[in-house]
């Protein structure tokens, strides 16, 4: 029980630096709404309905990325990662306690940017947002994996994005299968197995990557 | 021994005498299934490297990593070859196999990307051993996606299905694939002599200074 | 309490810390000395636990919970205050009565009063006292203490003097420091690198 509690006061923590800091929400709102915005200027008259979903989903997961590549920003400065790293508790809740925040911001940016997207382009049935939600999910466990991965790199603006969007795939493509499908379940359970594998690979390797 | 290899590897395709198509097909299945196993083996090191804390994994990690890509490129372009000669396009979305090796091979560029860009020293090696293993939980979980994806992606218009193999067939493609599977691990063997020899090298330059 | 043989650390082709023997018994106070680049601290960071030797054999009798490490940073978040970076700290090193022992310290090291003020506000040497709150927070059994009087200001660096004479002798030290003649009295050992 002490592990959810460690993991509950990091995910408190990283809310409130977040409120005071308003830094990276806000610029994800804004970049996802812009982005929709350039999608109708970018699609052509003749594609059909369901484009407008594939870029929905590229929309999602560059906000993801704006978010993920600030998502340790703040264990940055000053160099309290370490402080973290050397506490008693385990350090992947570290990692799991920065997902679930990071997961907070990623669906606030959504609970504008769907409702606007559905207002521009097209509806989203219930089978649709329940992949947004699992595909979500799967961003955040494994990119602030990546994210912290790239922390410690040169060039880590361009990292992330290289490390995470090969591994994002299955997720657009689960994603899209649940809104334009017509055995949309399918692709929920798919997203499921996918969260399922890769939550774990992320809870289980994070320690590797923080420690030496 | 690379001339033995070398020589099977033009003497089995010239035994099949079926056509450009199938001869690429011989090599090509080979290549690919010799990158899944560098890639296997890759993340296998990996796992040590993280089990045990033993640094000579990472570079056996990192070269049969490396072998696994320059495999993947050869299946990719092997893959268009083969293409074009059976469908006459360089490239197809319908081929599963294809796409997931390019799905696959930005994935390890990416992870050489991420070891050019961090310091070398433990943390480089167990990031990328933690990155090797999310590569082969990929392969999985990417197929899947792929075969998924049929769904809403433009219906295949070419048959998936490479030529069926008879009894004589059979025999070529095996001697191709045992000449690939041992050209890889020549070549695993060299770049991984080559790279500890280049440390071992350096370690004894810095000891005399 | 620690001990060292060979223990050596290298990144790659980089060796931040040559061979190096060390010997702390508990309750010791050790200064370790050296010119800058000389590995000092390379060996706190292997002493406190967050890097592993290369080389050698190294012995730290405490676990992570009964380590106290003071970083060149002061590893507190900017954007909190002093006391919910030490109620953090407090909770994740699973202090009992934690509210009561942030107080003291933050008492103690007289910043009782800018206590709901962000980090990100506090002068050089607030933040290199809430630093030691941090490392004081559990109580540890070992300190490790990087060069712990170089932020301080005056008032700040006599705080720290009566806290290092109260611990001499009841908890084990290990520091670095520029002014080996301001802790001369209480080392027990003195290691000099190179």
């Amino acid at each position: 029980m002490t592990y959810l509690a460690d993991v509950a006061a990091l995910t408190r923590k990283d809310l409130r630096v977040e409120l005071r800091g308003r830094d990276t929400l806000p610029a994800m709102l804004l970049f996802v709404l812009s982005t929709l915005v350039v999608f109708h200027f970018a699609i052509p008259d003749g594609a059909g309905d369901d484009a407008a979903y594939g870029l929905l989903w590229v929309a999602i997961v560059f906000t993801a990325l704006l978010g993920l590549a600030r998502a340790w920003v703040p264990e940055q400065e000053h160099g309290v990662l370490d402080g973290l790293v050397l506490a008693p508790c385990d350090r992947s809740a570290i990692w799991l306690g920065k997902s679930i925040a990071t997961l907070a911001f990623l669906l606030a940016a959504q609970a504008v940017a769907l409702p606007a997207f559905v207002l521009f382009f097209e509806p989203l049935d219930a089978t649709a947002l329940a992949g947004v939600l699992l595909a979500d999910i799967g961003i955040c466990a494994v990119g602030s994996l990546m994210s912290a991965m790239a922390a410690a790199a040169r060039a880590r603006e361009v990292l992330l994005p290289l490390l995470v969007l090969p591994l994002a795939i299955p997720l657009i493509v689960g994603g899209i299968g649940a809104a334009v499908s017509a055995d949309g379940e399918r692709f929920l359970l798919f997203l499921l197995l996918y969260d399922a594998v890769f939550a774990v690979l992320s809870w289980a390797s994070f320690e590797y990557v923080v420690t030496e | 021994m690379g001339l033995a290899i070398i020589l099977a590897l033009i003497v089995a395709p010239e035994d099949a005498d079926q056509g450009i198509s199938q001869r690429i097909f011989y090599i090509h299945v080979p290549i690919a299934l010799t990158a899944y196993f560098c890639f296997g083996l890759g993340a296998v090191k990996a796992l040590f490297l993280l089990w045990r804390g033993d640094e000579r994994y990472d570079l056996e990690s990192y070269v049969a990593i490396h072998q696994g890509t320059i495999f993947g490129a050869l299946t990719l372009i092997t893959g268009a070859i083969w293409a074009k000669a059976s469908w006459g396009v360089w490239w197809t979305w319908s081929s599963n196999q294809l796409v997931l090796f390019l799905v696959l091979f930005l994935f390890y560029c990416a992870y050489f990307m991420l070891r050019f860009s961090l310091e070398d020293g433990p943390r480089r090696a167990r990031s990328s051993a933690v990155y090797a293993l999310f590569g082969v939980a990929l392969i999985p979980v990417s197929f899947l996606a792929i075969r998924l994806a049929e769904d809403f992606i433009h219906p295949t218009v070419f048959t998936r299905e490479g030529p069926q193999m008879s009894g004589s067939m059979f025999a070529t493609f095996a001697i191709t694939w045992a000449a690939v599977t041992l050209l890889a691990y020549v070549l695993y063997r060299v770049e991984l002599a080559g790279k500890r020899l280049d440390a071992d090298l350096r370690e004894l330059r810095e000891a005399l200074q | 309490m620690i001990r060292g043989r060979g223990v050596e650390k290298r990144y790659g082709r980089k060796r931040a810390l040559r061979g190096v023997d060390i010997a702390v018994p508990r309750g010791g106070f050790a200064v370790v000395t050296g010119a800058n680049g000389s590995g000092k601290t390379t060996l706190l960071r292997l002493l406190a636990g967050l890097a592993q030797p290369t080389r050698g054999d190294l012995l730290v009798d405490a676990d992570r919970s009964r380590i106290g490490y003071l970083a060149h940073e002061p590893l507190v978040y900017r954007e909190l205050t002093a006391v919910e970076n030490l109620e953090l700290y407090g909770r994740l090193y699973r202090i009992p009565e934690r509210r009561e022992r942030v107080g003291m310290l933050l008492e103690r090291f007289t910043l009782w009063d800018a206590r709901n003020e962000r980090v990100s506000t506090y002068s050089r040497g607030m933040t290199q006292r809430l630093a030691l709150c941090r490392t004081l927070l559990h109580d540890p059994d070992l300190l490790v203490l990087d060069e712990p009087f170089s932020a301080l200001d005056e008032d700040g660096a006599t705080l720290l003097d009566r806290e290092l004479e109260s611990l001499a002798g009841q908890r084990t030290v290990v520091l670095t420091t520029h002014d080996p003649d301001r802790v001369a009295r209480l080392q027990t050992a003195r290691l000099a690198l190179t």
